[in-house]
Formats: C-alpha cells, structure tokens, sequence
C-alpha cells in the first residue's frame, strides 16, 4: 500500500488548466522521480499535493487519508515536506531563524530533525547561521530550503528542481545529500530536468508531458530505451 | 520663548507623541502584515475612548481597568469583523479593502451614536496622576508625563515580541512569504487574524489613554486616522521604529506649531509629510518596494 496516493487529479490556474489527469504513488522510503522539460506539470503536481493549488478533480490520499482539500499546514502537519524550486527563503530572517519558523515535531511526535541535525548535514550553514536569507548565494539558499522544511520533520519530502541554477560541483554535493536523506527511510519525490541528478537516487521515474504522465518505470527502463529520452526529454 | 516655555511645549509635543505612537502603531503593524490599509482604525480609536468614559464614568470602575476594558472590547470587535469579512479580502485590491473599511467606520459611528448619543463627553485623569511635578524651572503634569513613560514601554515591548520571540519570527516571515509559511505548517490565517486583533487593541488602549486629553465627540475618529496615516507615512509603512520616530516629528511640528504659527496648525504636519515624501519617497525608514 503506498503512503501518497494521486489519483486523476487536474488541477488548473484560474482559467489555465494544467495538469489533466495525473496519477503517481510512493511507498514509504521510496525516492520517486519527476521528470519532463518546462512548463509540463512537475511544480504544479507538487503544489496540488501540497495543497497549495488543490486539484479541481482527482484525489490525493496520505497514509489512507484524504487531503485534497486540507490547507497547506494541516497537510504540512500530516507529515509532508515542500522544498520549493524558487527557494523561498524569507530574506528579512536569519538563517537560524529562517530553521526556527519551521521548527515542528513530525506526525506521532518524531523529532529526528533539529538544528544539530541539519546542521551536521549542511556545515556550511552553521557558519551563517546569523546571516540574512537575503544574502545568500544560490547554493546555500537550497541547503537552507532543505534543512528549513527537513525542521518540520516531514516523512515525504517534496523536492522540487533542487539543482536548477546551481554549479556542477554544489549539484554534486547537492546529490550526495539527497541519498544520505533517501538512507534515513524519507520517502521523496524529485521534480527534476537534470537526468542524472535524477538516475542515481530514483527507484521509480515518471515523465510528465502537457500535464498527463507519459511514462512509468525505473531508471533501468530509461536506460535501456534510449528513445523515451529522445521524444520526451531533449529539447 | 523662555527655556520654561520651550520645555513645557516640547514636553507636551512628547506626550502627545507617544499617544498617537500607540495609535499609529496598530495601524502599522496591520498593515506591515497583512497589507491592509485600515480606515476604521480611527473609528477602533473613538470606541476605546467611548469604553472608558463607560467603563469608568457610568460603572465607576477604576481608569486601569477602563483601559484593559478598551483593549478588551476592540480586540473582540477587531477579531469579529476579521473572522467574518476582512479575511475575505486579503489579497485583493486595496481599494476592495478600503471600501470595506470604510463601511465599517460608517456602521461603527451610526453604532456610537445609538449607544452614546452625539452629547460631548470627559474622562477625568487617573487617581494618582491628575496632579503636577515640580522640577523646579518648569511644573510638568503627572498624567503627560505617564504617557512619556507608557509610549517608550509599549515600544520595547513591541519590538521585543516581534524582534526576539518565536512568535514575532513567524509574524515577520509572513510579512514576506505567507504561502511558503503555510506550507512550513503555519496557520497563516490565525496569525492574520492575531496581528489584526493586537494591532485594533493597540487603537482601544490609545484611544482610552487619549480620553482624559481630548473632548469625546463623533468625528474624534476623523482627524486621527489622518494623523495616524502621516506618522505611518512619515516613519515608513510597516516599520515600528519609523512610526515612532514620525509620530516624535508629528507631536513636535503640532505642538511648537500651535505656538508659533497658530495659523498654519493644520497644515504644518502636511507639510512634514510632504517634505519627507520629497526626500524620502518611502518614508525615513523604509525601503524602495521591490519586487515582492
């Protein structure tokens, strides 16, 4: 039985409608990947999950539970963890305080996540801890984003685009952390355009293309057809 | 003028300072948070003087108490009308908002005149506080002299909630981002609905504080949502320590004005404005908008 269950869900900005029937699963402690060029429904997948832009029609269920129409903090608050391509760091607040607002204990009271925690998986951030969101160079904006959302100890975290914009060698860094997060038991799910961040760390894949998902299976079956890449990948 | 003179006006410009600081800053911390513009605020403001003549007058309950009473009454008037209507309009046009605000000054002042009719009325100075202090060149009055202690408390006290607690993080981070706030697990909207209430009670305690300074007539609401809005504008919109820096300029511009240019009174603290806005297009301690 998977932990998050989408079902058919269509989800649309005001009268520009988005995603048209997308269904995935992820069972606990699995890394599941969304792949597919821009503007095909990878962030709007994660928001209607989120509930940050609820589906119009479809389901998402959590652990058997229906949150389609819970807020974001209610769904927050279930155990769900949204890492976002923009970063969103409030840049007026520190990065300690930046973590603090997250602070939360997980659903059933699980604490695994605190500053020492985060700390010790980003140590470039415990050396700015008292530095404005607003001055941070774009690496460290997404370890912060990482570390903010892991403060809430989510049991799903919802990753979106984490290398976009980053320099080889951070998105290097970048990956290692990830699957050190994927080796603690964190379920993920990975909106990505970077193939190969995407190959090593996912157990399944999903394509995403106009807002349908076009392909399902693993990183071995893309491997293997070379012409899924080429028709729904290359630019 | 003689050394006297100049202290006793420029300590009365304080005391009227710190009472307005107390008003303005409620309008301020509203709109730092939820981009409201709220024009019943001068209204929230008549209702905590028009508590405290009840409270105190009519039910012969001590001056402190008719305080918290104000406090007390607005935050339950702010709370209702943010829980039914105005949570509905975050996020519109400000002109949606002020339209609604302005309905609600005007059902508010016909409410005032059906509970306290359109007779004047006073509220008399505190036990303890109606006398003077001699300091020897000058005799200052006790109760101004309160409003320079009060103004400067309620001021650190503001600034310690939201610059050291928690709770002051989570109201600054949604000043900048209340839909990641949300997804970090924040119920945004009871913080909106928190800030909208301290911010209306900060009107109730200004508004009883003012009460045994000013007259208590309909329309008292009038003219201090103006001043309100040039402090604010003054110090800088959302920023605390700019109304309490604009609301320092606006206490001595009207009380060295009504000395020396009695003819220019009302028009002195525009003139500020103006002069602040020119140099300043932001106020003295805000920033350029960008792009938010």
């Amino acid at each position: 039985m998977a932990d998050l269950l989408v079902e058919d869900i269509h989800t649309a900005y005001g009268l520009s409608q988005v995603l048209f029937g997308v269904s995935l699963e992820v069972r606990a402690g699995e890394c599941v990947a969304l792949i597919g060029r821009n503007g095909v429904g990878k962030t709007t997948t994660m928001r209607s999950i989120m509930g940050l832009t609820p589906p119009k029609r479809g389901r998402v269920t959590w652990k058997g539970q229906d949150i389609s129409r819970l807020g974001p903090h209610r769904i927050c608050r279930l155990g769900i963890g949204f890492v976002p391509e923009e970063r969103r760091i409030f840049p007026e607040l520190s990065v300690w305080e930046n973590l603090d607002i997250a602070r939360r204990s997980g659903a059933g009271g699980k604490t695994t996540w605190r500053e020492e925690q985060v700390f010790a998986l980003f140590p470039d951030l415990a050396g700015i801890r008292e530095r404005k969101g607003g001055v941070l160079s774009g690496g460290q904006q997404q370890m912060l984003t990482i570390a903010r959302t892991l403060m809430g100890n989510p049991e799903l975290l919802l990753l979106d685009e984490p290398s976009e914009g980053l320099a080889p060698l951070i998105v290097e860094l970048l990956r290692m952390r990830v699957a050190e997060l994927k080796a603690t038991g964190l379920s993920i799910v990975l909106a990505e355009q970077n193939l190969e961040f995407v190959m090593a760390l996912a157990d399944r894949v999903y394509i995403l293309e106009k807002g349908e998902v076009r392909f399902t299976g693993t990183p071995a079956d893309l491997r293997a057809d070379k012409s899924i890449v080429q028709q729904y990948l290359t630019v | 003028m003689t050394t006297t003179m100049f202290t006793l006006n420029a300590f009365y410009g304080l005391a009227l300072a710190m009472n307005m600081f107390i008003i303005a800053s409620g309008l301020n911390l509203i709109f730092g948070v939820l981009r409201v513009i709220n024009f019943a605020h001068g209204m929230f403001y008549m209702f905590g003087a028009y508590i405290i003549f009840t409270v105190t007058k009519s039910w012969g309950a001590p001056f402190f108490v008719g305080v918290l009473a104000s406090a007390a009454g607005l935050a339950v008037i702010a709370l209702v009308i943010e829980r039914l209507l105005l949570r509905h309009l975050y996020g519109k046009e400000h002109l949606m908002q002020l339209l609604f605000t302005f309905a609600v000054v005007l059902l508010m002042s016909d409410a005032a005149k059906m509970i306290w009719g359109t007779d004047q009325y006073s509220v008399g100075y505190p036990a303890g506080l109606g006398g003077a202090v001699n300091l020897g060149f000058v005799v200052l009055p006790q109760y101004q002299l309160f409003l320079c202690v009060v103004g400067p408390l309620i001021a650190i006290a503001m600034w310690l909630l939201v610059d050291k607690t928690r709770a002051g993080r989570i109201v600054r981070a949604a000043t900048q981002d209340r839909e990641m706030l949300a997804a970090l697990g924040v119920n945004v909207p009871m913080v909106y609905a928190a800030v909208f209430t301290i911010g209306s009670a900060l009107a109730g305690v200004g508004g009883a504080l003012a009460a045994p300074r000013v007259a208590l007539v309909p329309g008292m609401d009038a003219t201090i949502i103006n001043e309100c809005f040039i402090i604010v504008i003054i110090g800088g919109l959302g920023h605390m320590w700019g109304s309490f820096v604009g609301a320092l300029a606006f206490g001595f511009v009207v009380q060295f004005g009504t000395v020396w240019a009695p003819n220019w009174q009302d028009v002195l603290p525009y003139l500020l404005m103006l002069a602040v806005l020119i140099v300043r297009p932001w106020g003295l301690f805000g920033q350029p908008e960008s792009g938010r």
